[in-house]
């Protein structure tokens, strides 16, 4: 055990993807190399010029009752499932309060999502205008507000030292999970209930997502769309989901006997501002961001063995991060065995950041790296060991660290750092 | 034709079977929406445009809140109902 007291570490992980319902059958597909992706059936979808996403393995509705369900965004939903997996896989028998070990007022939550109750918003309008004012579901603020998944899972598990929604687009989940590293380094907290969620599968977002040429229009192949480093990238794939975690401050996950999955080694952020949507193309935003983290901490880049790469699929933003890497890290990036599991989840958006810091985790705790999958031509100019096709064994001996990279329209990048204890 | 004190019952307790999740059969005339049926000032909205909708009656925002139980709302609807 090399953390101090200072330290923050992890407890406690949950997700509900397009791979699995929760974070196991989520990385057992992972490791697989499986597509969550498939055709929309759905009525409205016909017309669309992309007609591909990656639906939740598991339907919310299944999982939460009605009464429950029926004021919870479909965000809110996901969020609440993959924090209940996560509270328990922490080993909380109840909620702080009623579970002893924990102090209400020393337990935060940081739950974000890229654009909320979107759908919400979208299919109230439709009430609004087919059925009239009277019909408009009072749950509908509460369902539409961006805070709403933060707030249920707060609510949910009794937290009181903080509820924070940070919004940075496609960075959200990863921003969530450093804001909440600080909330326990800076005092604020002992334990915070952090990550990401999304739900954002709707023919409106779809037709404007469209229409930036962001998503890819590979109807003919749904589980082939999403090819992150492939010469043939032409836009990511929609998903949606959640991933949450629990971090800890390390004195208190050791005072109770937690298992610890790893150490939340710290944060590095900056911001492009160099566009609204492109991403800089040299990296060097992004290139700023790891060097925040180098700086901040004692992260070594020889440990680093894995990263989970932001790699969405364009063909801009796939490059720009592999630069800065090199840019960075230099020689070191050749052991840092590089995977971008949106070529399987899709991409979740501001849920994003929150499956991929578990994946991040998992990839950790089972000395695994996921692959990126559907590399049929890697592109000659990806400079980087790229984990392509099959599941790649980290090296199973010593301390090992892992980054999560994710950036997000508006220029916003934010990479998070773990390591084995 | 106007509805009878039992349909009117039953129908609530269809809609608030809905919208909170209560066996129909726990919803009775003495019972209170808020403390008794887990319907809170949100889900009463639901409730209330439900049964406007059912029972072809206009229940005013101001006079909902004198609708505590679900004998209050029976005697309403059975009143104003056209």
């Amino acid at each position: 055990m090399n953390a101090t007291n200072d330290s923050v570490v992890v407890t406690g992980i949950g997700a509900t993807t397009p791979l699995g319902g929760d974070s196991a059958s989520t990385w057992e597909g992972l490791v697989a190399g499986r597509s969550g992706a498939a055709l929309l059936n759905e009525e409205w979808a016909a017309d669309m010029p992309v007609r591909i996403a990656a639906r939740a393995a598991v339907e919310p509705g299944e999982i939460i009752p009605r009464p429950q369900a029926r004021r919870l965004d479909r965000s809110a939903q996901f969020a609440l499932i993959a924090a209940r997996e996560a509270w328990a896989d922490a080993g909380f028998s109840a909620r702080a309060g009623e579970d002893a070990s924990v102090n209400p007022d020393r337990l935060g939550a940081v739950v974000a999502s890229g654009i909320g109750g979107v759908t919400t918003l979208l299919d109230q309008y439709d009430v609004l205008r087919e059925k009239g004012v009277r019909r408009v579901s009072p749950h509908t603020v509460p369902m539409l507000m961006p805070n709403g998944p933060s707030a249920n899972v707060g609510l949910e598990v009794n937290a009181r030292a903080g509820v924070h929604t940070p919004v940075s687009a496609c960075a959200s989940g990863s921003e969530a999970v450093g804001y909440a590293i600080e909330m326990i380094r800076t005092g604020r907290a002992d334990i915070v209930v952090a990550g990401g969620t999304e739900a954002a599968i709707h023919p409106l977002p779809i037709a404007a997502f469209g229409n930036m040429m962001a998503m890819s229009k590979n109807n003919e192949d749904p589980q082939g769309a999403s090819r992150p480093f492939d010469v043939d990238r032409n836009g990511f794939v929609l998903g949606e989901g959640a991933g949450v975690i629990v971090l800890e401050s390390a004195e208190h996950a050791r005072r109770r006997g937690a298992r610890i999955y790893a150490e939340a080694v710290g944060q590095g952020i900056s911001a492009d501002s160099h566009d609204i949507v492109q991403p800089e193309p040299s990296g060097n935003g992004i290139a700023h961001a790891l060097q925040n983290l180098a700086s901040r901490t004692d992260l070594d880049p020889a440990e680093i063995m894995h990263i989970n790469a932001h790699a969405t699929s364009t063909p801009q933003g796939d490059l720009a991060e592999l630069k800065a890497l090199r840019k960075v890290f230099g020689d070191d990036v050749e052991h840092m065995g590089i995977s971008a599991t949106k070529s399987m989840t899709g991409h979740l958006l501001g849920g994003a950041g929150g499956v991929e810091t578990v994946a991040t985790l998992l990839a950790l705790h089972h000395r695994t790296a996921p692959p990126s999958i559907n590399i049929d031509n890697l592109d000659p100019e990806a400079d980087g060991d790229i984990v392509r096709d099959t599941a790649r064994e980290l090296p199973g001996e010593g301390r090992i660290a892992a980054l999560n990279n994710s950036f997000g329209f508006g220029g916003h990048n934010v990479v998070l750092a773990f390591r084995t204890m | 034709m106007a509805a009878t004190q039992e349909e009117i019952v039953s129908g609530l307790a269809e809609i608030v079977n809905e919208i909170a999740g209560i066996p129909t059969e726990d919803v009775q005339l003495e019972k209170s929406f808020t403390d008794d049926l887990d319907v809170d000032s949100l889900s009463m909205v639901e409730v209330v445009v439900a049964a406007e909708e059912r029972f072809g009656v206009k229940i005013p925002d101001d006079d909902v809140k004198n609708l505590k139980t679900v004998g209050d709302a029976t005697e309403y609807i059975l009143k104003h109902q056209s």
